[in-house]
Formats: structure tokens, C-alpha cells, sequence
């Protein structure tokens, strides 16, 4: 008689695609990823159906959350020029150390006098809640902090490109990334800063919305 | 019972077999850690960078004393004054005399945003006022948007998002009157 052989399939899969498959998605996803910069003030920007992209480099962003400005700048030359224009201007020194530490800073919200302790602090605790209490912007509307930082700021780019000799100087951009529910006073006091310093183009940072809006 | 079975015995002619080893390696837990770490980049990656609009005020450092402000008739003018509850008012014309006739009633009118609310009447109006000119490529519908105290930055950004859906001929933030003001109180929103 003929011995009937059930044949036994193996329970194993061949896990070989798969893993292909995983490690294709994963390297896509290490290339393209900007990773999250943690800011001193989250905020939830409104929404629009505008879809313009933000520039990348020369870029000054000014976060506007619960009454408080902050500012970032995307360039570090900028950042330690503009800098160092401040501390002549409010004759406050930094140290070489405290330069170098804020030119790594991505955004910040503190007085010119609480920059010191704000930069002695360790990288985590810098963005506590409660810990930047943003920059100055009341008073005379071309003589407060904020309008000196935009100052600095778009004079130190203007600097910074006729030193490589271009021909066509380029201007920061700005953009506003104001919370939802920020009262329009405080938004309008800043857009009249920036008036104030020839900044009259501006962008708003916004959310996507969905088209049936 | 447990017994371990040495060789030599009941074997089949004692022939020595060589482990065939599986050629295949296990790869579960390197999938498992593969994705893993996808999750993990998904999470903490923002996708896109964030988008924006742009917005353009007019430069009011040096008016020019020769330039003449450029003349709208009240029909061709829109005015949106912001206001609080996520609500607006909106009027054609002058703001003590809105403009009145045949076709367009243009007395203050209370409104929300968003798609069914001013979008409809700021489309009704530029389309009225594209037949009516002599040339529409020219001329057209003036928006002006005044947003008050109680306004927050989500209302502004709406309105303007509005104005990249409708592209009136033109469009400006100015600021409110107290004529404004009285409208909002008016219809209570204040």
C-alpha cells in the first residue's frame, strides 16, 4: 500500500520583503524628515486654504501667543550679528560663550537683561512653560525691544550680503505666527512695528483647512 | 523514557547525518524594529512645512502729498467690520450713509464667516459690481476690512482668507471708525 504523506507546510513566512519593504519607508522617512524645533510658546495658528510655503533661509519669524512675542531667525549670522548690535545698543556685553550659545538658539522670548540667564540655562529647560516671558514691544512704537530686533535683524542680512558682494540685496521676510485666539490689538501692534521698520510684506503662518470650508 | 540516544544502536546502518541548517534567517524582529523606528520618525517629523499667506500693508511712512487717494464710488465699496462671537457686520458705501437702491441694499447687515455666511454676499457684490463698470478689467469691488478691539487674530485671518477666494479688485486692513463702532453695538457684538 501507498503511504499517504500529508506534506507540512512550514508556519514561517518569508519575512524578507517585508523587512525590504520596512527599511525602504524608514530610510524615505529619515531623509525627508525637518525635525521639530521645539519653541518657547506652541501656538495654534488659524487655518486658511492658502497653501504658499514659507522661505526657508532669511527668514525672521515672530510668534505672538497669549499677549507675548517671540522671535526666531533662521540664520545664524544673523542672529550673532544682530546680537551684537543689541548689546551695543542696550550696552549689555556677552561673553564669546554666550554668543556662540545663542546663535544656536532657534527662537526666544526674553528682555535684552534676562538673555544672560536665559542662555545659562541647559537646552530642555529653556522651553518650560512659563520660563520666556516674551520681548518687550510696548512704548514708543520705533523704540521698544521688538522694533530693535527687527531693525538689527533686516540691517544685519543687508550687512551680511553686501560683505559677499551681492548685487541684488534681498530683504528678510517675516512671518507671523500669531495664536487663534489672540486678541487683534496685540496683532495689530505688531504689524505696526513692522510698519514702523519698512517691513510691509509680510507672511502669516496659517494651517491647512480642508476645501468646504 | 528519557534516553539519549547515542549512535551505534538501532540506527540504520549508522550513517552520519550532517545538520542541514535552514538557509533563511528570522527576520520578525528586524521588521519589528524596522517599524518601530518608522513610527517613531513619523511622530516626531512635521511632514510639510508649514504653509502661509501673504499680506501686504501699505507703506504709510512717506505719503505722497502730490498722490490722490484713489477714488471708489460708495457702490463699488465693501466694507466688513469685525467684530466679537465670531460674528461681522458688512455694508456697501459710506459708513453714516450706506449706499441704497434698486439693486443693492447696502444697510449693515449682521453675518458669520466662512462659506455660507460673508462669502455669499462679498461674491453676490462683486459680480454686481463686474456687470455694472464700464470695464471690468479696470475697475471693480473694493473691500475694506476693519477689524475691531474685540476681533481676534482668527477672524482677521479668515477675512483674509475670504479675499483670496473671492480676488476682489482690491482689498486693505484699515482702521475702525467710531461710526463702525456704533454699527457693532448696534447689532450687539461688540
Amino acid at each position: 500500500m501507498a503511504n499517504i504523506k500529508t506534506s507540512k507546510k512550514s508556519t514561517r513566512i518569508d519575512m524578507t520583503a517585508m523587512c525590504d519593504v520596512a527599511f525602504l519607508l524608514l530610510s524615505f522617512f529619515i531623509m525627508t524628515a525637518t525635525s521639530k524645533v521645539p519653541e518657547p510658546k506652541p501656538v495654534d495658528t488659524p487655518a486658511s486654504t492658502v497653501k504658499a510655503k514659507l522661505p526657508e533661509r532669511n527668514l525672521m519669524t515672530i510668534t505672538i501667543g497669549d499677549s507675548a512675542v517671540y522671535l526666531g531667525m533662521s540664520d545664524r549670522e544673523t542672529r550673532i550679528a544682530a546680537l551684537e548690535a543689541m548689546s551695543l545698543k542696550y550696552d549689555i556685553a556677552f561673553t564669546p560663550q554666550e554668543i556662540n550659545e545663542f546663535s544656536l538658539l532657534d527662537s526666544f522670548g526674553v528682555p535684552l537683561e534676562q538673555l544672560k540667564s536665559l542662555l545659562a540655562l541647559k537646552n530642555a529647560e529653556r522651553n518650560r512653560p512659563g520660563t520666556q516671558s516674551g520681548i518687550p514691544y510696548a512704548g514708543d512704537i520705533s523704540e521698544n525691544e521688538l522694533s530693535d530686533w527687527v531693525f538689527y535683524a533686516s540691517e544685519a542680512v543687508i550687512l551680511e550680503q553686501q560683505g559677499r558682494g551681492v548685487e541684488k540685496l534681498k530683504e528678510i521676510e517675516v512671518a507671523i505666527k500669531g495664536g487663534s485666539k489672540e486678541k487683534y490689538p496685540v496683532v495689530k501692534r505688531v504689524f505696526d512695528i513692522l510698519q514702523k521698520q519698512n517691513v510691509n510684506n509680510f507672511y502669516l503662518v496659517t494651517s491647512l483647512r480642508s476645501e468646504d470650508f | 523514557m528519557a534516553e539519549l540516544n547515542t549512535g551505534g544502536g538501532g540506527g540504520k546502518g549508522g550513517k552520519v547525518r550532517s545538520k542541514k541548517s535552514n538557509p533563511g534567517v528570522d527576520l520578525t524582529a528586524m521588521v519589528d524594529l524596522a517599524f518601530l523606528l518608522i513610527t517613531f520618525f513619523i511622530l516626531t517629523t512635521t511632514l510639510s512645512k508649514p504653509q502661509s499667506m501673504d499680506l501686504s500693508l501699505p507703506d504709510n511712512d512717506k505719503p505722497d502729498p502730490n498722490a490722490t487717494p484713489p477714488e471708489a464710488p460708495a457702490w463699488r465699496t465693501l466694507t466688513v467690520v469685525l467684530g466679537n462671537n465670531n460674528k461681522l457686520v458688512y455694508y456697501i458705501g459710506l459708513t453714516d450713509a450706506p449706499y441704497v437702491d434698486a439693486d443693492i441694499n447696502g444697510k449693515p447687515k449682521l453675518e458669520n464667516y466662512g462659506g455660507k455666511g460673508i462669502r455669499k454676499a462679498i461674491l453676490a457684490h462683486n459680480k454686481y459690481v463686474l456687470e455694472h463698470v464700464d470695464d471690468p478689467n479696470k475697475e471693480g469691488l473694493t473691500v475694506l476690512i476693519k477689524a475691531s478691539k474685540s476681533a481676534n487674530y482668527k477672524n482677521v485671518v479668515d477675512i483674509l482668507d475670504e479675499m483670496a477666494i473671492i480676488k476682489p479688485r482690491s482689498y486693505s486692513i484699515v482702521d475702525v471708525t467710531p461710526g463702525d463702532i456704533k454699527m457693532l453695538e448696534d447689532k450687539k457684538i461688540k
